[in-house]
């Protein structure tokens, strides 16, 4: 009995056409050049293009949060978001932020504040809460659970997330956005609060 | 989502001529909703003209006082504009009780205005909705239709408009500026967004290619008696089941001006002047605001009983007129009413 197939074997058919181009984008301070089709998202060239995992793909749709990265300093949903369109401007993601050994305020906030479980949300907390301190306009724990509301935490850290947030609002590190790429110098590792 | 070519549009008329050029072809602002409904396979454009480099940016004073919004301006931006939160701050307000930041850093003025509703049947590409594919029949009827509206609805869609920004722009009488094939002309916001009638596919009176370049405000933002009251599900980040915009002017206790209209209620923000007529020359009172709160929902229709079904939005949206008027003429709001929105005054 022999099989008949009533479709070409895929590895006869043409490759499909897929219209891509280059487009050079500015990531963490530096420019790269992708080729990418017109409906490839923020989101997808930072993973799939340039290796930049840290930002979380979680819904897709702007509703959780885990792809927020910043864009000349102010954060978006980067899943929402054509990479195309975005060409001369200033990207940041969390490995931007900061590094292993010269870890930023807010990062180093959030391994003091024990703020997260599963830590997929987190990178998307950290730019969040990044941008929302450039903004300069939250001050009390109110207005910062208001204004993190666009980031979902499936373990439910926010109390700590927001700890975090507050110390590092509270260490007077407010940096006024002025429309250009804002890095709040790394400081000193912190002791625990136990005192 | 479809494939599409991409073009990046320099000016408003080449944004047109663009767009005009191309079959199926779609404006895109900030994408903060279409990109996603593309997702969704609702919206399969098979072009975008992409307005992200266009001059319209700016807030600028009109010569008669006004305001004029630009349609690339982004909510973020508008919403915490020095001119905006001091001479406008029902907008400032409105804005920033809707959507996430990180949404508002995205989203354009003009893209706020084409949104599309968030009925859950237009979204569900595996039930009927006259929105999505006209004569396919309403699913929301019947179905459990907590967020579709009471007002202004037909038997072919009882979606809302799902927008804040929008509810102040109504109640503000703002202008909308378009630009298209034939030039360029004004749409007061009250025409602008349409009812369903038998053609709900169709959110807007814009015609085909033609660009939101501008929002334009009155000199009149009702800075002193104002207020943005927004009910919903859980206290951030959810869509107004029913919501308020006020702004008055007040003399003493006496209600010179009144302006105010609905959300969440209608396919379009719900404004009646006669209603609005009630409350000019009179005192403010308790019991005027109630008056006031029947004539707008007199002839509301409800679409079912319980949480599920939306007729709870008829007797919550004449509390909520009451409630929203009591604030206005007292100021009695917290200050800062997009982190308490829902607390109790």
């Amino acid at each position: 009995m022999s099989l008949h197939f009533i479709q070409e074997p895929l590895d006869k058919m043409p490759p499909a056409v897929v219209p891509t181009q280059p487009v050079t984008l500015n990531v963490n301070g530096q420019d790269q050049t992708i080729q990418i089709a017109p409906w490839t998202s923020l989101l997808d060239a930072l993973r799939e293009y340039m290796d930049l995992t840290g930002t979380k793909k979680g819904c897709d749709h702007g509703q959780c949060g885990a792809c927020t990265v910043l864009v000349n300093g102010k954060r978006i949903n980067s899943c929402l978001a054509l990479a195309t369109v975005y060409q001369g401007k200033k990207i940041e993601t969390i490995e931007g932020l900061g590094a292993e050994d010269n870890l930023s305020p807010l990062q180093q906030a959030f391994v003091d504040h024990d703020a997260f479980q599963c830590g997929y949300c987190t990178p998307g907390q950290i730019c969040s809460a990044q941008g929302l301190i450039n903004e300069g306009r939250c001050k009390t724990e109110d207005e910062v659970r208001e204004h993190m509301s666009g980031n979902l935490c499936r373990c439910g850290a926010y109390t700590n997330i927001l700890s975090a947030v507050m110390e590092v609002l509270h260490d007077g590190q407010v940096v006024v956005d002025n429309g250009t790429l804002v890095t709040i110098p790394a400081q000193p590792t912190k002791s625990s609060s136990v005192s | 989502m479809n494939s599409f070519t991409l073009t990046q549009a320099t000016a408003a008329d080449e944004a047109v001529r663009d767009n005009t050029s191309h079959d199926g072809a779609a404006y895109l602002g900030g994408g903060t909703n279409l990109v996603d409904l593309m997702k969704y396979n609702l919206e399969r454009p098979s072009h975008l003209t992409s307005l992200g480099l266009l001059p319209l940016t700016d807030i600028t004073t009109l010569p008669g006082g006004g305001l004029r919004l630009g349609a690339l301006a982004t909510n973020a931006d508008t919403a915490w504009h020095p001119e905006v939160e001091a001479r406008y701050p029902l907008l400032s307000q409105t804005i920033l009780a809707g959507a996430t930041p990180q949404l508002r850093n995205a989203a354009t003025n003009g893209g706020n205005l084409n949104q599309r509703t968030r009925c859950y049947y237009f979204y569900d590409l595996a039930t009927p909705c006259n929105k999505r594919e006209p004569g396919s029949g309403c699913s929301a009827l019947t179905g459990p239709n907590r967020v579709c509206g009471v007002l202004g609805t037909s038997e072919s869609c009882i979606a809302t408009q799902p927008s804040d920004m929008c509810v102040a722009l109504a109640a503000l009488e703002a202008v909308v500026r378009v630009q298209g094939p034939d030039g360029e002309r004004t749409i007061k916001f009250d025409d602008y967004h349409r009812l369903p009638g038998d053609h709900p596919e169709k959110d807007n009176t814009l015609n085909p290619g033609e660009l939101v370049v501008s929002i334009d405000l009155p000199a009149e933002g009702y800075a002193d008696h104002f207020t943005y009251l927004k009910l919903r599900d859980r206290s951030s980040y959810a869509f107004a089941l029913v919501s308020v915009a006020v702004g008055l002017k007040m003399n003493g206790n006496t209600i010179e001006k009144a302006r105010f209209a609905l959300g969440g209620v209608a396919h379009k923000p719900w404004r009646d002047q006669e209603a609005e007529k009630m409350l000019e020359g009179q005192t403010a009172s308790p019991d005027l605001f109630r008056q006031v709160a029947a004539k707008v929902f007199a002839e509301a229709k409800g679409y079912g009983e319980g949480s599920l079904h939306n007729s709870f939005k008829i007797e919550l949206g004449k509390r909520a007129i009451v409630r929203a008027l009591k604030q206005a003429t007292e100021m009695s709001q917290v200050v800062n009413p997009n982190v308490f929105l829902n607390s109790n005054p």
